[in-house]
């Protein structure tokens, strides 16, 4: 989660005390993802560090503020102007044991996947209630609340089409008798090159 | 609770053809949707799913099984009888709106109405009313080729719902239109329900299924699965 550059992002509207910062990155983000104080703390030491913000005692030296910097908001530009890359995603999870799964015998792979899809599709029916609940946005955080709910609703949908999608797939290697449980390969691996996953057919039958 | 039940099917089997060139349709379809439930009905094409919905609204008889709407037997009634029982409970909304271009809003509103022997001035002001719920009523003699696509959904959707007619069968209705406008349409559904109506909203997507209250899965004919079975009241107490 790019934690610190919406903080910046947010100081660059104007200077903040990080207990404003916790509360505007929460709304603006329809409270999906809540931060605690150590981690808003933490991030500004980091951006102070890196000199992308500055801070000053209050006029009644209470408590802190923060302001970006120039630098910061160079990073701010860069942040908006780039991509986001994933390297890894929750979903991935799903993925392995989906992919682990086909591999092992005695295992109703149709059962996982049907399990899997109704737990997605009753969070599916959740968020559409959250966002049936919200009308048209009128502020900018209503607007931004729900761009996030859909965010989480399209994720959710991808995930039911490639559980569509893997079933069908499974259903046809199966029809065809192809891609039976893979046991484990005793060949001892060779030095200097990969062990080849290769396998006899008595094996593969048993 | 009984009373709630708005439409009924029991066992239906929908067979085409005989011996070995038959084709099985529907097979032990039982699904009931009560006032203020909106149910999914999931699958891939070939599944059955439309053929679930022209039975479930009369328009075609099962080769067995019952269906019951608002408490009648429709295997007990003559086409004539169950003509007029559809156009008292029920309306259809399609992909493609099936609105009478030559008609405006009011006009394809009431029609059923007046199909049905009411009052030309009364069928109006039920289908201004209903025109009133999606709100449109600021459109109701507007024809359909003046409106934009949500809008004819939504006037479809008021037909649907006109009078005393308290069930919607729904087929991809949001299927012709993008996706904003498709969720302003299927926001209206759910609120016409949440007031008191119940349907069956047909779809391959999940994305649109997520508005209902249960989701059913069709394959070969047959319901393989329900998700997100909850009581009608704890969903109610979920919407503000």
């Amino acid at each position: 989660m790019s934690v610190k550059q919406s903080l910046l992002a947010i100081l660059q509207v104007g200077p903040c005390h990080g207990y404003q910062l916790k509360g505007e990155f929460e709304r603006r983000t329809g409270s999906t993802w809540p931060l605690n104080a150590g981690q808003i703390y933490n991030t500004l030491d980091r951006l102070e560090r890196d000199g992308l913000v500055e801070r000053e005692p209050d006029e009644d030296d209470q408590q802190m503020r923060y302001f970006i910097t120039s630098t910061g908001r160079q990073e701010v530009a860069g942040w908006l102007g780039s991509p986001v890359l994933r390297a890894s995603t929750v979903r991935d999870e799903l993925a392995i044991k989906l992919a682990i799964a086909v591999t092992l015998p005695h295992v109703d792979i149709a059962r996982v996947i049907q399990v899997q899809r109704s737990a997605t599709l009753g969070t599916l029916q959740d968020l559409t209630r959250t966002k049936a609940a919200t009308d048209d946005p009128e502020t900018s955080d209503e607007l931004a609340g729900l761009l996030v709910i859909d965010s989480l609703i399209f994720s959710a949908e991808a995930e039911i089409r490639w559980l569509d999608h893997s079933e069908t797939r499974l259903a046809r290697a199966s029809a065809a008798g192809l891609a039976g449980p893979l046991p484990i390969n005793r060949e001892p691996a060779r030095r200097g090159r990969p062990a080849r996953a290769t396998t006899t057919v008595d094996e593969a039958r048993s | 609770m009984s009373s709630d039940i708005l439409l009924q099917l029991d066992g239906v089997a929908q067979h085409y053809g005989r011996g070995q060139t038959a084709v099985t349709a529907l097979s032990g379809v039982d699904l009931t949707v009560r006032a203020g439930e909106l149910v999914a009905v999931m699958g891939a094409s070939g599944s059955g799913k439309s053929t679930l919905l022209t039975i479930a609204g009369g328009l075609s008889t099962p080769t067995s099984g019952e269906v019951i709407i608002e408490g009648s037997w429709l295997s007990t009634m003559t086409p004539k009888a169950i003509a007029a029982l559809r156009r008292k409970t029920l309306g259809f909304v399609f992909q493609d709106f099936n609105l009478i271009p030559a008609l405006t809003a009011v006009e394809n509103v009431s029609l059923p109405l007046e199909l049905d022997g009411r009052k030309r001035s009364r069928a109006r002001s039920a289908a201004l009313d209903a025109l009133g719920t999606v709100e449109l009523a600021d459109r109701a003699s507007h024809f359909p080729d003046d409106l934009s696509g949500g809008q004819q959904q939504r006037v479809a959707i008021a037909r649907a719902i006109v009078g005393t007619r308290r069930i919607i069968l729904a087929d991809e209705p949001t299927g012709a239109l993008d996706s904003i406008t498709g969720e302003v349409v299927l926001r209206m559904l759910r609120r016409r329900v949440d007031a008191g109506a119940g349907g069956i909203l047909v779809t391959h997507d999940a994305r649109h299924a997520a508005w209902a209250d249960r989701i059913v899965f069709l394959r070969d004919g047959r319901i393989v699965d329900e998700s997100g079975s909850r009581s009608v009241d704890g969903l109610l107490g979920a919407r503000p």
